[in-house]
């Protein structure tokens, strides 16, 4: 979707401003944040994918103002209610109303340890061969569904090389929306800095993408 | 951008910030139920603080510096040299080294979401997630990374890498001059976190002492 999420060459943020010796958190509820939106994502209840859509589709105003563990915490709401673990009327009273939806696992402090040295690996893998191969001239898709797509806007319709062919991955545009996994090769496709932002591009810039196959097109 | 704003703003008739409201809420409503357990919580931050941070990012930058065979492997198979070291899982399951050199330099930015190797480099800062460099990286890298204090010579080409899969980005920096000598805790001592990501350099023995 063209969400407010999708923010390469924007302008008018201003400046980056890193914070000298940053903490890990700005304040107690980040930890939290932190903490409910992993012990959740380990309910099984949606993939990440999913969880990334969910970001996405906060309204542009907010998304915009809200600092990163507040998009989490927003659409953690959504996902929870979503999945019928949580109500709107629990939400809004701050306590528990009903039972809801019985999650596949509850992630307790002892399965901690291991759930994170595990993570979710995404690698699948798929019967077909890869379409191109490294050194191959493509064109990334002009499209611009209102799904989720991994596609960034700034790299739509444009002419660059692939790199390296970096296996098959679960195909998110499917994933987020409960469609399967339906994994594709997924290719580091460069582009020249002209290629993407014309006249008066960084000279000496490139930019790449890891693209789903179904992203690109021959040329 | 930054959740002071939200603490300085509002004002409610309990002492807390809207945001730590909403998310004392959420705890209270999933602990009712039975579906987290608060101390899961604290020990998912309690690792993060304490145990997967930037280090890890240091000691797999340092051991490639120190050892040519490790970083022919890092550069490999990033995702296997990284685990022998121990640092795996979460963010981490598919792992890319990108190596700076005397003809370019790499950065790496997440321009979609918050994409960031937390096995190696722990959590990400608030300005890789915030729009100001999710924005400008791709674009006008060169003026990001003055902002870092880094200004590359005119002709240092740039890559920029937009973690938009699964994969995910670990940049080695040049070894600096001067760090010959230097055993690998030393060495990794050199290595910042915003060198690992692309904004910064390695810092040089005499910057460090």
């Amino acid at each position: 979707m063209n969400g407010p999420h999708d923010l390469g060459g924007l302008h008018g943020f201003g400046p980056v401003a890193p914070e000298v010796n940053e903490p890990y958190f700005h304040a107690e509820w980040e930890k939290r944040a932190l903490g409910v939106t992993l012990s959740c994502g380990a309910f099984g209840a949606w993939t990440i994918d999913e969880s990334r859509h969910a970001r996405e589709n906060i309204p542009p105003a907010t998304y915009l103002a809200a600092s990163y563990y507040e998009i989490w915490i927003r659409a953690l709401e959504t996902l929870l209610q979503r999945h019928g673990f949580v109500s709107g009327a629990e939400l809004a009273e701050g306590r528990m109303l009903e039972k809801g939806a019985t999650p596949k696992r509850v992630l307790t402090a002892q399965m901690v340890p291991a759930v994170l040295a595990r993570g979710g690996p995404c690698d699948r893998p798929v019967d077909t061969a890869p379409r191109f191969a490294a050194g191959a001239r493509v064109r990334t898709r002009n499209v611009n569904p209102a799904t989720h797509t991994r596609l960034p806007r700034y790299a739509r319709g444009k002419v660059g090389v692939v790199e390296t062919v970096q296996g098959s991955f679960v195909f998110p545009d499917d994933s987020a929306h409960g469609r399967g996994e339906n994994p594709q090769w997924v290719y580091t496709v460069v582009f020249d800095g002209a290629e993407i932002w014309g006249e008066g591009a960084a000279p000496g810039l490139t930019v790449s993408i890891d693209a789903w196959e179904s992203y690109l097109e021959p040329v | 951008m930054h959740m002071h704003d939200h603490d300085d703003d509002h004002h409610h008739d309990n002492h807390f910030s809207p945001m730590e409201a909403r998310v004392r809420a959420l705890e209270t409503i999933l602990t009712e139920k039975g579906l987290i357990d608060p101390e899961a919580i604290d020990v998912i931050v309690e690792t993060y603080e304490t145990k997967i941070g930037p280090r890890n990012g240091a000691r797999v930058v340092a051991k490639a510096w120190a050892e040519p065979d490790f970083a022919a492997w890092l550069k490999q198979d990033a995702t296997a040299a990284i685990a022998s070291l121990g640092y795996t899982g979460r963010q981490g399951e598919h792992m890319r080294a990108v190596f700076n050199d005397g003809e370019t330099h790499n950065l790496v930015v997440c321009t979609l979401c918050s994409c960031y190797p937390w096995s190696v480099l722990g959590l990400p800062p608030v300005w890789y997630k915030a729009p100001a460099y999710r924005a400008r990286a791709v674009m006008d890298p060169r003026g990001v990374l003055e902002e870092f204090g880094v200004t590359l010579p005119a002709d240092r080409k740039i890559r920029v890498w937009d973690s938009t899969a699964e994969l995910r980005y670990l940049v080695v920096p040049e070894r600096p001059a001067g760090s010959e000598g230097l055993d690998q805790e030393a060495l990794a001592d050199l290595v910042t976190r915003d060198a690992m990501i692309g904004t910064g350099l390695a810092l040089s023995p005499e910057a460090r002492a």
